[in-house]
């Protein structure tokens, strides 16, 4: 059996003595579009906090391809970091490069690639998420759809092999958004990368999950696992029924 | 037909080089680790390459990529035995152009650079002014009802601004008045005119360095925190949702902080003046004098015009510190940098407008024989 990539076993996150998730466990397996949905406060941010290494487990361990970024420090820890890349929710570009320089950043800090190199893997990068002919645009000249994009393609400038993506579709109109899980589907295919999203956008998550868990804030946990089809016809969980057919909460 | 660097190169990557027939034999691994070198090597070798064998090739990443686009679309060599897996994820760039895309053409000539700017400077002039008018038009109207200040929010920022910033008003014109006094202290004694360091002191503090100083003081604490606050409150749309609420940011936002500033300026430049008189008294009474006789030379050298002189100064200078560092918040762009530059801009402007009316006093008062 392949090893996972993402190994989450019995986390607790909190924020002082305020306690998110406790004793969490699930894994995201190679290869795989995995999808971390829930309602608005359940955790889904504090979670993927946790899985990037911003927020340190309370207890318990994730393990980011066996290494666990949390314990790990020096060369270890910057390998560990070199497996994944995060693409923020608003883009989080850095507004005073271009967004070539955006995408070579990290390989000029991390790898000994010549500048010319550098600047090609960056316009290929960019190329893959279609925006070859902005590599010389600032962030502030392109729209934010094609800011989330860019975001990506510095999110893969180290070849990850897993990459985290926050609430994608969020401020996207629907052509865009569609046209972003389009994007997530080719490289997942293409490149074989792993996929972790954290989003509730019910279309993307049908067009481009092959499983995803659901949080609870009551239950500070996990409440339903499976393929998204599979969760909206058969989960008898009320509130991933209700969360799956759009229906409003009852008191 | 190899040399020391060229074999630690292809030790290093697995490659093999034959120069003469211009064939190069690609190793296992293709990736960030190996690239470098061979890129130098295909910098050094474009002319003579000719044929790349990719069949031991299985692991190629990003970099990788680009190494293969390169050899194959600038050098024009022909890859042989590239396995499909590799060929597929080489695919895509098969498109790419050679060149970058030009970037967006941002250099001006200088003409239009200086007209820009000048440009820059008119419409900034312009929004100075109609932002004066359109505060004495709130103004008029809170002056009216007083009910419509806020005035909670007034009394917060005039002890932000004024009450916090005892301290350091305080310091600067303390050792203001020491440092002017050491340093008019010995070329006064050759003329044996020592006693009239407190003229001097006390004149300069109560009619310029005073009211200047405490300015100076309030433009870089609280013009600066005034542009900060309503600048992030426009990054963050606060602002628009004030307007959109028929909230005048306005009443709401300016009036009470202009009101502050013109409440504790004032009070801020008699207390500064005042401990910098104290600053040069300190000096002057180690020097040897007494008490008594300094102060007696201080109420003969002042008198009601001098305070009276800082006193206006200073609440125009309140007004001008608070309200162009609430003109800049509301002028501040969008992105991460706007913020800072508002804040930036607005201890510039309140500097350059406290020098500048200044000297408007300066001439006023001569002309008036104050």
């Amino acid at each position: 059996m392949v090893k996972p990539i993402i190994e989450v076993r019995e986390l607790t996150a909190a924020y002082g003595e305020d306690v998110i998730l406790e004793n969490l466990s699930f894994d995201v397996r190679r290869g795989e579009v995995f999808v971390i949905l829930g309602g608005s406060g359940c955790g889904k941010s504090t979670l993927m906090k946790s899985l990037i290494g911003l927020l340190p487990p309370t207890r318990g361990r994730i393990l980011i391809d066996g290494g666990d970024l949390h314990s790990a420090a020096g060369p270890e820890r910057e390998s560990l970091l070199k497996k994944f890349g995060v693409m923020y929710q608003s883009g989080a570009l850095f507004g005073s490069m271009t967004l070539e320089e955006n995408v070579t950043l990290a390989m000029e800090e991390f790898t000994g690639l010549p500048p010319d190199a550098r600047r090609l893997v960056a316009r290929m990068k960019l190329s893959l998420v279609g925006l070859e002919r902005f590599s010389g645009h600032f962030p502030s000249e392109v729209s934010g759809g094609m800011q989330k994009r860019a975001a990506i393609a510095r999110a893969m400038a180290l070849d990850p092999e897993v990459l985290f993506l926050d609430e994608p579709s969020a401020g996207l109109d629907p052509v865009t958004s569609a046209g972003l899980d389009e994007l997530i589907l080719s490289l997942n295919k293409n490149l074989g990368v792993s996929f972790v999203i954290v989003s509730h956008e019910l279309a993307s998550i049908y067009a481009v999950a092959d499983r995803v868990i659901m949080l609870d804030q009551t239950q500070k946990g996990m409440i339903a696992e499976g393929a998204p089809a599979d969760l909206r016809d058969r989960d008898a969980n009320p509130f991933v029924h209700a969360f799956f057919h759009r229906e409003a909460a009852r008191a | 037909m190899k040399d020391g660097g060229r074999e630690d190169i292809e030790k290093n990557t697995g490659m093999d080089f034959d120069r003469n027939t211009g064939r190069l034999n690609l190793g296992e691994r293709l990736d960030a680790a190996g690239v470098p070198e061979l890129w130098s090597v295909l910098a050094d070798e474009k002319k003579s390459l000719r044929k790349a064998d990719a069949t031991a090739l299985k692991t190629c990443d990003g970099a990788g990529l680009a190494f293969l686009w390169s050899l194959r679309k600038e050098s024009g060599v022909e890859i042989e035995g590239l396995s499909p897996e590799i060929a597929a994820r080489l695919k895509p760039f098969d498109h790419l152009p050679d060149a970058a895309a030009d970037a967006p053409d941002r250099g001006d000539p200088l003409l239009i650079h200086i007209g820009r700017a000048s440009s820059q400077i008119f419409r900034d002039i312009r929004a100075q002014i109609a932002f004066i008018g359109e505060f004495v038009v709130t103004a008029r109207i809170c002056l009216a009802n007083p009910r419509l200040v806020r005035w909670g929010d007034m009394w917060m920022t005039a002890q932000r601004a004024g009450v916090d910033a005892l301290v350091v008003a305080g310091m600067v014109s303390f050792l203001t008045g020491m440092i002017m006094a050491f340093q008019s202290a010995v070329p006064l004694r050759q003329f044996g005119v020592d006693l009239f360091v407190v003229n001097l002191v006390a004149l300069a503090l109560l009619r310029e360095m005073g009211p200047i100083m405490t300015a100076v003081v309030l433009a870089g604490r609280s013009g600066s925190a005034f542009a900060a606050e309503i600048g992030t409150m426009k990054v963050n749309e606060e602002i628009d949702a004030l307007t959109t609420m028929g909230l005048d940011p306005m009443r709401f936002l300016v009036v009470p902080r202009v009101l502050a500033g013109l409440l504790v300026t004032p009070v801020l430049t008699i207390y500064a003046s005042a401990l910098g008189v104290a600053g040069g008294f300190l000096v002057m009474m180690v020097r040897g004098f007494p008490f008594m006789a300094l102060w007696n030379q201080l109420v003969g050298a002042i008198g009601v015009s001098d305070l009276m002189t800082g006193v206006i100064k200073s609440f125009v200078f309140g007004v001008l510190v608070a309200g162009v560092g609430c003109l800049r918040g509301l002028q501040t762009g969008t992105g991460a940098s706007a913020v800072g530059v508002s804040t930036t801009r607005a201890v510039v402007s309140g500097i350059f407008l406290i020098v500048t009316v200044d000297a408007v006093f300066a001439a006023i008062f001569y002309a008036l024989k104050w």
